[in-house]
């Protein structure tokens, strides 16, 4: 019986290597080794081989995966969410306010922030599906109108664009070691963003609702034939997108003590970018959250490496835009070479 | 035919209605002024602003800038404006884009002039981009007064006076008041690469501070990526003892990265609440004001007296480098929290 059922002629057989071989986090992984080695040998008497070297990196892969996660999730679900950069802005710059302006309590302002950030997000999908319009539009216009709206409100309240003092604003509260506390020498964000990816992963691998992400993106039309709620698949993703660039503002705000307006510009460009690398698909319907949670650590290297390496950083963006493209077409070519030798 | 009469006679009497009826408003219009006049005479010991060549109430200047509202610097600037808006009783537009862009600014020069303004106050970021189109308002007589930068080109373009820092000569001072602090080699914190203004504060620091220093970008918008961007270069350079950051997006990561740090002397271009404490407290050695509430308000008075009596002062009023230091931080403190300085 047990022969029968291994032999089964409708289940071909797939060799170890090539089923890893067409992981789509494949490329991030061999990325994150191959940067990881470059600034091993270029830049490891340096520093960056040391525990403080890797904290540097890691909290800024970790800031920047915190947003990543969903935005990855959304992505594979066939929308983009240009808006998590302002939302960065505004959430931050709420907390900010409500901390020093009105006088709020710290939770106060945190749980007013992730509200707003709900709502809006919430805006973004409902009008995504209602009208039909392509995502990219709809929250290219939410990206000018946050930060309009965050510029404007910060320069009417305060005359100025940026908030400070927050360190001592916030001291002692019991919320601080929670968004911007150590453990073990390393910055509590990177726990965040393991902790996220490990429930983005759990959640598209192993539940109901990560299939009807894959399908709301492969092929939403025939998705919704079989019965998935494509729209509240997207609404909440987009909820889930707003939402992690508040947490993302709560964590930056209490680590740097200050909120500025400008705060998260080109993140929603990093963010795509760190999904890309990591084996979303522009197109959706494909992609993985490990992936992307390497994307975003080949992200954090990349930016933070240039500075051990002593290189003159009039280069760094040159560094960042070679590695986007040599990882995408990486990634390409093993997925290419995976699927044709079937 | 006789529709055709018709028509042409229509044409003539409409077209005597139109000329005497214009001739009539003028008229009206005229005594009107008359009118208007004779009792501002009559009240104009305490009218103040109602003199001269015209009232307050009908100047109105556009202020041209390449300084985005958003930016810490530019949104004191602004509050410049809307006081001396207040105080002297003119209205003032100001056109800036977003992000730089030299288009922009371009479109926003030509729609300025359309618009017949009393004067114009602009800022020359790219002289052989924008200086055209100074050229172009002065020689339809409407008065320019330029800020903040065209230091070089602001007498050839005709523009009254300019007002502003000489950004290489606050660099020059910096270094050297860096240098007399005892600082022998030092590094430079760029927070937004490719702004020309910011160059020459480096260009003119390194002059100052006697060649030792070399330049860090970063991106300002990231505060971690600063903080830990500064805390890894101090740690490739250890020879280091000075640290300059060219304004407030780089100098606050910058003083998060450098605590417990006392061995590093640090100083920055631009204020802030947080850098002024840090001067008052000793953790940061000065702060370099330019001032520039001063940048936004006297232009526009400048402009309005011009407009007004023809008076304007002559040359260059320069509103830095003015240095914050422990002595006179606490002061300072309360305005920038106001948003002056």
């Amino acid at each position: 019986m047990a022969q029968t059922a291994t032999a089964d002629e409708r289940v071909r057989q797939v060799g170890f290597l090539r089923r890893w071989l067409t992981r789509p986090e494949l490329a991030a992984v061999a990325g994150a080794v191959l940067v990881f080695a470059f600034f091993a040998i270029v830049a490891g008497d340096s520093g960056f081989l040391t525990l403080g070297g890797a904290a540097s990196y890691l909290e800024v892969a970790a800031q920047l995966g915190v947003v990543t996660v969903p935005v990855s999730l959304l992505m594979i679900a066939g929308e983009f969410d240009l808006s998590v950069g302002s939302m960065v802005g505004a959430a931050g710059m709420l907390i900010a306010l409500g901390v020093t302006q009105f006088g709020w309590p710290l939770w106060l302002s945190i749980a007013a922030a992730i509200v707003f950030a709900a709502l809006v997000g919430l805006f973004n999908g409902y009008v995504v599906i209602k009208t039909r319009l392509h995502s990219f539009i709809v929250t290219l216009g939410m990206l000018f109108a946050l930060r309009g709206l965050t510029i404007g409100f910060t320069r009417l309240i305060t005359s100025r664009t940026q908030i400070g003092g927050l360190d001592s604003a916030t001291h002692g509260s019991p919320l601080r070691p929670i968004f911007a506390g150590t453990v073990g020498g390393f910055p509590v964000s990177i726990i965040w963003w393991l902790v996220l990816a490990a429930i983005g992963t759990w959640v598209l691998q192993r539940t109901v609702f990560g299939n009807w992400t894959f399908g709301a993106g492969g092929d939403p039309d025939a998705a919704r034939n079989v019965g998935v709620p494509v729209d509240r698949v997207k609404i909440t993703l987009f909820v889930c997108t707003a939402v992690s660039a508040a947490l993302l503002a709560a964590i930056q705000v209490l680590a740097a003590g200050s909120a500025d307006v400008l705060r998260g510009e080109n993140l929603e460009l990093q963010a795509i970018a760190a999904s890309v690398i990591g084996g979303v698909l522009l197109t959706g319907g494909y992609g993985s959250v490990v992936g992307a949670l390497f994307g975003a650590l080949i992200f954090g290297m990349v930016q933070q490496g240039i500075f051990f390496t002593g290189v003159n950083t009039d280069w760094f963006l040159v560094f960042v835009g070679v590695m986007l493209l040599v990882a995408v077409l990486f990634n390409n070519y093993i997925r290419k070479r995976a699927s044709e030798a079937r | 035919m006789s529709g055709e009469r018709e028509t042409s006679r229509m044409q003539i009497s409409r077209r005597d209605l139109l000329r005497a009826g214009g001739v009539g408003i003028a008229g009206a219009a005229l005594l009107g002024a008359a009118g208007c006049g004779g009792s501002q005479r009559a009240s104009s010991s305490n009218s103040g602003g109602k003199q001269g060549l015209v009232s307050r109430g009908d100047i109105h200047i556009e202020f041209i800038s390449h300084g985005p509202a958003s930016d810490p610097f530019w949104s004191v600037v602004i509050n410049g404006i809307n006081q001396a808006e207040k105080d002297l009783g003119v209205s003032v537009k100001y056109r800036a884009p977003d992000t730089y862009s030299v288009p922009q600014i371009q479109q926003n020069f030509d729609s300025a002039i359309a618009s017949n303004p009393s004067g114009i106050a602009a800022t020359v970021a790219d002289p052989s981009a924008f200086g055209p189109k100074v050229k172009k308002a002065v020689s339809k007589g409407i008065p320019v007064v330029m800020l903040n930068a065209g230091l070089d080109v602001w007498q050839k373009l005709g523009a009254l006076n300019y007002v502003g820092q000489t950004e290489y000569q606050a660099g020059v001072e910096a270094g050297k008041k860096m240098a007399q602090s005892g600082v022998k080699s030092a590094l430079v914190i760029n927070h937004q690469q490719g702004v020309v203004t910011l160059d020459q504060r480096f260009e003119g620091f390194k002059k100052g501070i006697g060649g030792n220093a070399k330049q860090i970008a970063v991106n300002g918008n990231d505060p971690t990526a600063v903080r830990n961007g500064v805390k890894t270069a101090l740690k490739q350079n250890p020879g280091v003892d000075g640290l300059l950051t060219l304004g407030p997006q780089g100098a606050l990561p910058t003083l998060q990265a450098l605590k417990g740090n006392n061995r590093i002397k640090f100083a920055t271009f631009d204020l802030a609440p947080e850098i002024l404490r840090a001067v008052r407290d000793g953790r940061m050695l000065f702060a370099i004001d330019q001032q520039q509430f001063l940048q936004g308000y006297l232009p526009v008075a400048f402009l309005t007296t011009y407009v007004q009596y023809l008076l304007h002062p002559i040359g260059v009023v320069p509103t830095g480098p003015a240095f914050v230091t422990k002595d006179n931080a606490q002061k300072v403190i309360s305005l920038s929290k106001e948003g002056i300085r």
